[in-house]
């Protein structure tokens, strides 16, 4: 077995932390949300223009079905109506979207409306266009569409089973990919144990974050230059514009990506850059804007869903003392109908292989399938969430199954703070992070020493007391390399992120940035950096909303997903106003006739000699000079523009593609949750009664932000551990399609929440600080646990799914043999 | 046969001003409100009535303007987000907001803030448990809820800033 040391010849970047004590650190309040208080942000629906249409798509009843015929006769009649799209035109004026898997599965066609066939319920078919929302709607109805029905594939487990009806025609069967991982020496770790635990299944369920602005956009189409601009709410433009530019033979300058204010993310508006082909082309050929502003409805139907998995024939090598030594386990996840940013889910997972433990041998077989439910996308926590459930129920069901107290097994087999930074065993570098030392935190919040007192008193109640521990890691900065694990050919890796700041001409700091913030206040972190390093205040600094490509401040990877805006953002906003604060030191230098810019120092929006501090240049000063006066500059200092550009690129190197080997992160910031639950054993309905959350992500430049993101995860994943589920029908019928059956936690469901920190500072970064916001997966495990054990006084059943409603409980209440049967240990 | 009427005039008052318009009978208020009037602050995030992003006061009642139709309201006075501060001068709800971070991506908190005002217009001293029954009509995805109740609390003590 290897040993646990970070691979010597492996270079590692640890840059100095230059800025000086002043905002980062401290809660500035949010620039951003003057506008919002007030009603004065724009989103995407806010943004009108003459004579724009409003598109309505007709949408698929069948969750797999041929189309025989389409007739848009009486629609196209209809006063008002300007026009349709449907999927043959599409196919004409299109090619299918670039795939990221490798050959079968990457030859499958996937264009933005539906072509010969239809492959879940909701998926769109017509496009429809009129004068007003209303119209539109009436129009879609009047669409005559006929469909031959086919054999709907909703199992997951059986998707790819010999004589199970065909997605995709291309592809030879429905698994879209399949690898093994293989890392350690796991028959010699089987070996060496004393005990082996089996599980023969576990179940991640399929929700999402459904974030409460649904997606949509506004379209133009320049004739004369050929060039759209697309308003929208679309979080990743770098990953929309690969898809577009192709499928619509353009280059990338013909896609203008522009966005304000977004209501939302959490991964859910990645992948829209299908609906906006179809409104591109709609635009063009209706030579007017158009408008889509997706309903509820539609938005639950059929746009992004988490991945849903099964884990299967899990086996888990352990010593007496508790030591686990890894595991192996059989994983199947179900992409949907499309692979829209898949099948990457099936390498992104491997960012945190052992979880938060020190297990160092892992044997993998991962493959996903695809079939006919709501094609799948990144969502919050986007792989990792669903591997590290998987991670925590193992070591809560071995620790049950052994006798062993949760919290001690944790404790030996965490990575230690004295392993940092800890390479796994398939290469990622942990940066920083105590997990022992967050649990203990995380403990404390919820008084874990009260706690069997607080368990005879429920139970003096009626109640049964339950308290679970989630332990997560929310990986961030990915390297784009990872994706050559899925497909060789790719040529992707890296990451980067681009920031301009500017000083103009009236002395106005500007600020750009290359992301798509929806909440997690760019605008206000972005300044505080800039203000530090320019020795100015957060309010003397203009950080432009929103996103425009436009605006030269757009990289490959541009966007805000993925954890990283502290590192990649920040870190582009700190070049750039690096390369700003020299160029003024030197414009200010030269005016206050000093030998070199070491003479000479910022304050107070001044550049000042430090040998007599009433020799000053004010900033507004230097931005006349440089803008509009350069004739006094001698030559040498002509080439000063005060406008400078600085992308960050992330120290990422190739993986070994065969091994599926190396770091796909740059850092790897922590969460540790503790959960108490009441159960009420008659009806399986539960309450959390205490919940403490504890967060590591390194430096916090703003603490109020961070704790923001960390109590909004925690809501979003207690929400999907207790009530949100998207639950399909044997037929394919989505039976949660919007908030009245979907039900997401309102201000009464959320338990008491008690929050606290801890900075382990990343090596890594220019910062210290690590990218955040997703790592509230830890609720689900910790919901999980929680109930787990209070269920030990009622008959001792394992909790197998991630999805655990009142019902449910109710079912492991009234036959905990069943969730036991799937459970074993063989003693050597 | 005469055909079934489609449109109506009506008259309303929004945040103070005097808007008459012909309405089809079939708009929603919300789409009154965002399309005919431009008032974009008023926002829609579900179909099913349950998320109370489109929060309006209509003659000071709290409402879902997805589930009233324009000419429903005809005659009424109706107060959307954009009437909270008119001369620039933020409401203590939508200060004290800002101050404990009751918002992340804004997008609920039009329709939050109209259900809090709705609260605090009717009961000055609110407990969480009663501030929390207020909102529960109030979908939010990004904050947990936790610091928008801190928020409404403060207003009501006069603690917003």
């Amino acid at each position: 077995m290897s040993e646990t040391t970070v691979t010597p010849d492996r270079p590692i970047t640890v840059e100095e932390t230059e800025t000086a004590p002043g905002f980062i650190g401290v809660n500035v309040p949010r620039k951003e949300d003057r506008r919002l208080v007030q009603g004065e942000g724009v989103f995407v629906d806010d943004v009108k223009r003459h004579g724009m249409a409003y598109v309505h798509f007709v949408r698929s009843p069948y969750a797999h079905a041929a189309i025989t015929r389409i007739d848009v006769s009486k629609a196209v009649a209809l006063e008002g109506v300007y026009g349709t799209l449907l999927g043959e035109e599409v196919a004409a004026e299109t090619d299918p979207f670039f795939q990221i898997a490798p050959p079968p599965a990457g030859e499958l066609k996937d264009y933005a409306l539906a072509v010969g066939k239809v492959r879940h319920v909701g998926e769109p078919v017509v496009a429809v266009a009129a004068a007003t929302r209303e119209l539109a709607r009436d129009a879609a109805d009047l669409v005559e569409v006929d469909y031959e029905p086919l054999e709907a594939v909703v199992d997951t487990e059986h998707a790819a089973d010999p004589g199970v009806a065909q997605l995709h025609d291309e592809a030879p069967s429905n698994t879209i990919w399949q690898g093994n991982f293989d890392y350690g020496d796991y028959d010699a770790a089987l070996a060496e144990a004393d005990k082996v635990v089996r599980i023969k299944r576990l179940h991640f369920h399929r929700f999402s974050s459904t974030p409460l602005e649904t997606s949509g956009a506004v379209v133009e189409y320049n004739r004369g230059t050929g060039q759209w601009t697309i308003h929208s709410n679309n979080q990743f433009p770098g990953f929309a514009i690969i898809m577009m530019g192709p499928a619509l033979k353009v280059g990338m300058d013909k896609l203008r990506f522009v966005s304000q204010d977004i209501g939302g993310g959490f991964g859910n508006k990645i992948c829209t850059h299908v609906q906006l082909v179809a409104l591109c082309l709609l635009a063009r050929k209706l030579k007017r804007a158009v408008n889509w502003t997706e309903w509820r409805t539609d938005q639950h139907t059929a746009n992004s869903h988490g991945n849903e998995r099964v884990f299967l024939d899990v086996e888990v090598p352990v010593r007496s003392d508790g030591t686990m030594l890894g595991f192996k386990a059989r994983m199947i996840d179900d992409c949907g109908a499309f692979t829209r940013y898949e099948p990457l889910g099936c390498i992104i997972w491997a960012q945190v292989t052992p979880g938060v433990y020190r297990w160092r041998n892992v044997r993998v077989d991962f493959s996903q399938v695809c079939t006919n439910k709501s094609p799948c996308g990144p969502n919050r926590g986007y792989s990792r969430m669903q591997h590290l459930w998987f991670t925590e129920r193992v070591i809560d069901i071995v620790a049950e199954q052994l006798g062993l107290d949760p919290v001690e097994i944790r404790k030996r087999n965490y990575i230690r703070a004295d392993e940092m930074p800890y390479e796994t065993p398939n290469g990622c570098v942990y940066d920083s992070g105590d997990y022992a030392r967050c649990l203990d935190d995380a403990l404390k919040l919820i008084d874990y020493g009260s706690i069997e007192t607080r368990r005879r008193d429920a139970e003096s109640r009626g109640k049964l007391l339950g308290v679970g521990i989630g332990s997560t890691l929310d990986s961030g900065t990915n390297n784009f390399g990872q994706s050559t694990i899925v497909n060789p050919e790719l040529q992707f890796s890296g990451n980067n992120e681009v920031a301009t700041v500017k000083l103009d001409i009236f002395g106005e700091i500007v600020v750009t940035l290359g992301t798509t913030p929806q909440g997690q206040s760019h605008e206000t972190t972005a300044a505080q950096v800039v203000a530090d390093l320019l020795q100015v205040e957060p309010d003397d600094v203009t950080v432009r909303a929103g996103h425009d490509s436009y605006w030269n401040s757009h990289a490959g990877f541009s966007g805000t997903y993925a954890s990283q805006f502290a590192v990649t953002g920040l870190g582009a906003v700190k070049g750039a106003t690096e390369m700003l604060r020299e160029e003024i030191l030197k414009i200010g230098a030269a005016v206050l006739g000093a030998e070199s810019t070491e003479e000479v120092e910022l304050g107070g929006g001044f550049v000042k000699r430090k040998d007599n501090p009433e020799a000053a240049l004010p900033f507004m000063a230097c931005g006349a000079i440089v803008n509009a006066n350069n004739a006094v500059l001698p030559l040498e200092l002509r080439d000063i523009t005060l406008n400078c550009r600085y992308v960050y690129v992330p120290p990422h190197q190739l993986p070994d593609t065969e091994r599926k080997y190396g770091n796909l992160t740059l850092t790897y910031a922590n969460q540790i949750h503790a959960c108490v639950v009441e159960v009420d054993p008659e009806t399986g309905v539960y309450d959390i009664v205490d919940y403490g959350a504890v967060d590591d992500c390194g430096i916090r430049i703003n603490p109020q932000i961070v704790e923001g993101q960390v109590q909004g995860a925690t809501a979003q994943s207690i929400g999907a551990a207790t009530h949100e589920t998207f639950v399909y029908d044997e037929d394919g019928n989505l039976l949660t399609p919007n908030f009245y059956d979907y039900h997401v936690p309102h201000a009464l469901d959320m338990p008491p929440m008690k929050t606290s920190s801890v900075e382990s500072a990343s090596p890594f970064t220019p910062l210290g600080a690590k990218g955040m916001g997703e790592g509230g997966g830890a609720g689900l495990s910790a919901v999980a646990a929680a109930l787990q054990n209070a269920l030990q006084g009622a008959g001792r059943p394992i909790v197998t799914s991630s999805s655990n409603p009142y019902h449910r409980v109710w079912e492991l209440l009234q036959n905990p043999d069943e969730s036991r049967s799937l459970v074993s240990v063989d003693e050597r | 046969m005469t055909e079934p009427i489609r449109s109506q005039l009506i008259a309303v008052e929004v945040n103070g001003e005097r808007h008459e318009r012909d309405v089809e009978a079939r708009r929603l208020l919300v789409h009154f409100l965002r399309d005919d009037l431009d008032l974009t602050g008023t926002h829609v995030g579900c179909d099913t009535g349950n998320c109370g992003a489109c929060t309006v006061l209509v003659d000071g009642v709290a409402i879902k303007s997805c589930m009233m139709l324009a000419v429903q309201a005809d005659g009424s006075s109706i107060q959307t987000v954009e009437g909270l501060a008119p001369d620039g001068e933020l409401h203590p709800l939508q200060q004290a907001f800002t101050s404990f971070h009751a918002l992340q991506c804004g997008y609920c908190t039009p329709g939050m803030l109209m259900s809090a005002k709705h609260l605090l217009d009717h009961n000055p001293e609110p407990t969480e448990a009663e501030i929390r029954r207020a909102i529960q009509g109030n979908i939010c995805r990004c904050t947990g809820y936790v610091n928008i109740v801190e928020a409404i609390a403060a207003a009501a003590k006069g603690g917003g800033a």
